[in-house]
């Protein structure tokens, strides 16, 4: 008994003072004994995530092979397990596809455009004065500040053929560039896929961009001063330099970069709910579609489901290589 | 300027021949051909802030137009006539569908963001104080299941959380909102507080402890204060979170008008009335000021913390 309370000065000194009683020191014995103190910390949090995030993730698989919807939530009908049926329907149905083709291309399109603007950004940030870079940065951190909604809602109304000022502008250019009188009534949110997510695009490219851009900045200024001076002093051209020097130097960074990137972009929904809408098949993306199996009356949970659990997968090969990025930049020690 | 300084401090000694190139052209050709670069990249740099500030001083400008002016057939970047009109209309509540004055809309969204902050600090303070303190068998399992969690997106578990909180009656209340957002806030906050926890030395604690402090004083006394600069980037990103925060809002609040948060409300305003632009401008100010104002006072510890947390775990 002697040796424990040795160890255990709280203890220690609750014995002595005979207040909180032994009752309470016998459970914190009890914890350091068997080592729960972790275990007991992690408790809430883990029981939050459990509730919210891994407990949903087990229901939507289960969903996925039911006929679960409206009828079996009521409890009118009976839910029947429906085997892979569910996958097989969202496989027939050509809106899925054309969903599937909006969220790709989308991805592939914006993903690399960003990257590219951020990038510029995070270079000419480095490189230019105090003022001007304090000037650039404030602008993009407004950028980033903005709520999506208020940002998809903004440009919505910038790109809308009542007083939005890009049809505006596009009107008035010239003749030999774009310029046609036909801007003046064009409707980028509903006229097709290709205008409403070009309008997406750059939203989502405004709202990117500052935080590539100050991470790339913040990668920027690890690289020592002695490594692109050595290479200048070879001879080396500015942008060989960037290309030789830089670049490597920044790859880890580049590579977290670019998993964020490409599954937020293929996840978007916010934009293309406010701004495409549910109006129009032809402007749907994955989300948009999983929204639309599950709360467009009558809602088909089963089906949705199925489609999450696509959607989740898809996901899962670029979180793959996110964790093990993570784990081989030493982030678990 | 200070980048002509700058560069000039970076040009190689005239000793070494390595630039046969510029040396033909001589050194006043050289300095022009400097001047000329420093130019069309502060040029650049100027566009690109300008193109960036446009549509947020669109948005601003025409939130102070008179009607006449946002429907002209020539766009003004500033208001003639500037007015406070809108402002009114979406404050007496009389344009926004019949909901509620903005200002309800405003405090539900301060609300539920603030609670948020609170429950996600303590509950990530108490993770990230386990993961980083003591080394147990599940360990190197719960982080990498936190990488994991932090990238599945809410459209995949939508219908399931739906469903759920519709059993446990929280739809239609900022309580079922604040649930969701805590617990998304969570693995990405428990990262970024990791750090800040393994940064403070062990031996503190230890000293306390020999003094006699007990484990709760040993965390309020000591951990706390020297962990406080990352609770700040903590709480920026669940704050964040839970202000601009859609997919589930739209989903748990349906037709729970009293309860919308205010992309939610502002969304239904615009579905609602959409070529109301004038007051719908105005609507939008108000929701986005705050979360830029907010930003600019933390844009140092944003960077940091962001990139702690997504970067360099």
């Amino acid at each position: 008994m002697a040796e424990t309370i040795e160890h255990q000065p709280a203890v220690l000194r609750h014995r002595q003072r005979g207040r909180p009683g032994p009752t309470r020191a016998r459970i914190s014995t009890f914890i350091r004994r068997h080592k729960l103190a972790p275990y007991l910390l992690l408790l809430p949090a883990l029981i939050g995530i459990a509730l919210v995030v891994l407990w949903p993730l087990v229901q939507m698989v289960i969903f996925s092979f039911q006929n679960y919807g409206l009828p079996q939530v009521t409890g009118a009908l009976a839910t029947q397990w429906v085997g892979f049926a569910n996958f097989t329907t969202t496989f027939h149905d050509p809106v899925f596809w054309l969903s599937l083709r909006n969220s790709v291309f989308f991805a592939v399109v914006v993903v690399p455009l960003s990257l590219v603007v951020g990038s510029v950004v995070g270079l000419l940030l480095n490189r230019l004065g105090k003022k001007m870079s304090l000037f650039i940065s404030t602008a993009a951190l407004l950028a980033w500040a903005t709520p999506p909604v208020s940002g998809a809602v903004l440009f919505f109304w910038m790109f809308s053929p009542d007083g939005g000022v890009v049809d505006w502008g596009l009107s008035k250019m010239p003749h030999w560039l774009v310029g046609s009188t036909n801007w003046a009534n064009y409707n980028w949110a509903t006229t097709g896929a290709l205008p409403a997510y070009t309008l997406i695009a750059l939203l989502v490219i405004w709202q990117a961009f500052p935080f590539i851009a100050v991470t790339v900045l913040a990668g920027l200024k690890t690289i020592p001063a002695e490594l692109t001076e050595a290479a200048r002093v070879d001879g080396a051209s500015p942008w060989r330099i960037f290309w030789r020097v830089t670049l490597p130097l920044m790859k880890p960074i580049y590579l977290v970069l670019l998993l964020l990137s490409v599954i937020w972009d293929f996840n978007i929904f916010t934009q293309s709910f406010t701004i495409a809408g549910l109006a129009n098949t032809n402007e749907y993306n994955l989300s948009l579609y999983i929204y639309d199996k599950a709360f467009t009356f009558p809602p088909t949970y089963g089906l949705g489901g199925a489609l999450a659990l696509i959607f989740a997968l898809i996901l899962l090969v670029v979180t793959v290589g996110y964790v093990r990025s993570s784990v081989r930049q030493g982030a678990l020690t | 300027m200070s980048f002509i300084n700058l560069d000039a401090t970076r040009l190689p000694p005239p000793a070494v021949a390595a630039q046969p190139r510029s040396r033909a052209l001589g050194a006043g050709r050289a300095r022009t051909a400097k001047r000329v670069k420093a130019v069309s990249l502060n040029g650049l740099g100027l566009l690109i802030a300008i193109v960036t500030l446009l549509p947020i001083f669109l948005m601003v400008s025409t939130a102070f137009k008179p009607a006449h002016e946002i429907y002209s057939l020539t766009p003004h970047l500033l208001p003639s006539h500037p007015t406070l009109s809108n402002f009114r209309q979406v404050s007496s509540g009389q344009v926004t569908g019949g909901i509620g004055s903005v200002w309800l809309f405003v405090r539900n969204s301060f609300g539920v963001a603030l609670v948020t902050v609170l429950i996600a600090s303590l509950l990530a303070l108490l993770g990230a104080v386990a993961v980083a303190r003591f080394r147990f068998r599940l360990r190197t399992t719960f982080l990498i299941m936190l990488l994991i969690v932090q990238m599945v997106p809410a459209q995949a578990l939508i219908i399931a959380l739906f469903l759920d909180f519709k059993k446990l009656n929280l739809l239609g209340s900022l309580s079922g909102l604040v649930l969701v957002y805590s617990a998304q806030a969570l693995p990405v906050t428990i990262w970024m507080l990791r750090n800040f926890v393994a940064t403070v030395p062990k031996e503190l604690e230890e000293a306390a402890a020999i003094d006699g402090a007990t484990g709760l004083k040993i965390f309020w006394r000591i951990l706390l204060p020297l962990v406080a600069p990352g609770l700040v980037a903590t709480s920026i990103f669940a704050f964040i979170t839970a202000y601009n925060e859609f997919i589930v809002a739209l989903t748990f609040l349906g037709q729970s008008h009293a309860a919308y948060t205010l992309p939610i409300f502002l969304t239904y305003f615009f579905g609602q009335h959409g070529a109301a632009w004038g007051p719908i401008m105005a609507a939008s100010t108000i929701y986005t000021i705050p979360a830029m104002i907010f930003f600019l006072f933390v844009r140092r510890r944003l960077v940091g913390g962001l990139t702690a947390g997504a970067v360099k775990g």
